[in-house]
């Protein structure tokens, strides 16, 4: 991976902040965890510098970046360490944040992923009165932008086609054209949930928590909740692991979700706008790879296609 | 027009197969007038009857965990694990990625 300025002075601040004052040390070379425009991640030892997307609006941020330190959401959120000068700092006209190292979940063994402390963490948050005023969960806008981008990538080709349609069945608050109707709104939202979200702080055996803030924010809970219902509905995710996933989530009281019984009138509208987003990213992704689709990735664009084929009255327009 | 009774939205009539239903603009529920159920189970059957003729039956999948509630959208083939290496890597960056 090329050096670029900004992984440069984030290790650099990374490094500086793991031990403010030595003049020589042995320290490993900073470690490029992520480089992507909407976020490079680099670790030197126990600190991690982030630096944020270029359009994340520094308020916004701020609010999220207070919302980890809030002793409310200690357990469930990772706080932040204090930012280099003051918060938040700023490389190359972009903000950074420090944030202590965590163990992430191991890449190579997703079975044994922590599926049931994800939902009990999922659930704990969106059960958590907001703190302060916070932007609204950033889901829905990713996913219109993993449209749009799909569509930048992949002009007058017709695999797009039913991507598009499966989208232009969603209401208009799931595709980021008006607010979540009120009475889902207004829950604490992770707004990005994966598997990369989840760190053991203190490295290694430290519980589970949840990182990554740049989609935090109030709205329908059932986002955090629609990625694995999505892999689950394309066919992806064993049906056990699903369950493992929503039967902790449901004992921990979670919200997104009624107690008993069918889940997927609160998920399904949700579970669409996040099949819609990985199959537009796996065009995407594909186009600029100058590929084919990988079967995985076809796995969730035929999920389009019956979306795309379902009767107009048949589809949920919104959850209970 | 008919008012729905449970969140008092304005229901639209639908014709299934000859069949009309009333469904909510709000919650979407459906209402049924009398016989309309047993209509609409007179044509799943005469549907299943039909079937085998253009799609023979496959024999039962082996189930290794419970079967669990999926959209009307969902996979035919709730599958999960099978495939080869491939297809376990391009899913296992799937699970890690925005």
């Amino acid at each position: 991976m090329t050096t670029t300025p900004v992984v440069r002075a984030l290790g650099d601040l990374a490094h500086d902040s793991a031990h403010a004052g030595a003049t020589a040390c042995a320290c490993a070379p900073p470690q490029v965890l992520a480089d992507r425009p909407d976020g490079t991640v680099v670790r030197s030892g126990p600190v991690v510098a982030k630096a944020h997307a270029s359009d994340s609006e520094p308020p916004a941020l701020a609010a999220r970046l207070a919302l980890a330190a809030s002793p409310r959401l200690e357990g469930i959120l990772l706080p932040a360490l204090p930012a280099p000068d003051g918060p938040p700092g700023s490389t190359e006209g972009r903000t950074v944040s420090l944030w202590p190292y965590g163990t992430p979940v191991d890449p190579s063994d997703p079975d044994a992923a922590p599926w049931e402390e994800a939902a009990v963490l999922l659930a704990r948050l969106h059960r958590t009165p907001p703190p302060h005023p916070l932007p609204p969960m950033g889901g829905p806008v990713k996913a219109a932008r993993a449209v749009a981008r799909m569509c930048a990538a992949r002009p007058g080709d017709p695999a797009v086609a039913p991507v598009l349609a499966a989208w232009r069945g969603l209401p208009g608050w799931a595709r980021a054209e008006s607010p979540a109707p009120g009475h889902r709104n207004g829950f604490l939202c992770h707004g990005d949930l994966h598997l990369g979200q989840l760190v053991r702080h203190p490295a290694r055996d430290g519980p589970w928590l949840l990182i990554d803030l740049d989609d935090t924010g109030l709205g329908d809970p059932a986002w955090d909740l629609a990625r694995p219902a999505a892999w689950y509905a394309a066919g992806l995710l064993p049906s056990g692991t699903w369950l493992r996933f929503l039967d902790s989530y449901r004992a921990a009281g979670g919200p997104a979700v009624r107690a008993e019984g069918d889940p997927w009138s609160g998920l399904d509208v949700v579970a669409r706008a996040l099949t819609v987003q990985t199959a537009a990213l796996a065009l995407t992704k594909s186009a600029a790879e100058d590929r084919s689709p990988d079967e995985v990735e076809q796995l969730m664009i035929d999920a389009c296609v019956r979306i795309a084929s379902l009767p107009p009255e048949l589809v949920s327009e919104r959850a209970s | 027009m008919i008012q729905c009774p449970k969140c008092h939205a304005q229901m639209n009539t639908y014709n299934r197969n000859g069949v009309q239903i009333e469904q909510c603009s709000g919650c979407r529920g459906i209402f049924l007038d009398y016989g309309e159920l047993e209509s609409l189970t007179r044509l799943e059957s005469q549907w299943a009857q039909q079937a085998p003729q253009a799609y023979p039956a496959a024999p039962p999948a082996p189930q290794a965990y419970p079967a669990a509630p999926a959209p009307a959208w969902g996979a035919p083939h709730q599958g999960g694990h099978h495939g080869g290496h491939h297809r376990q890597k391009s899913f296992g960056r799937m699970l890690f990625s925005s």
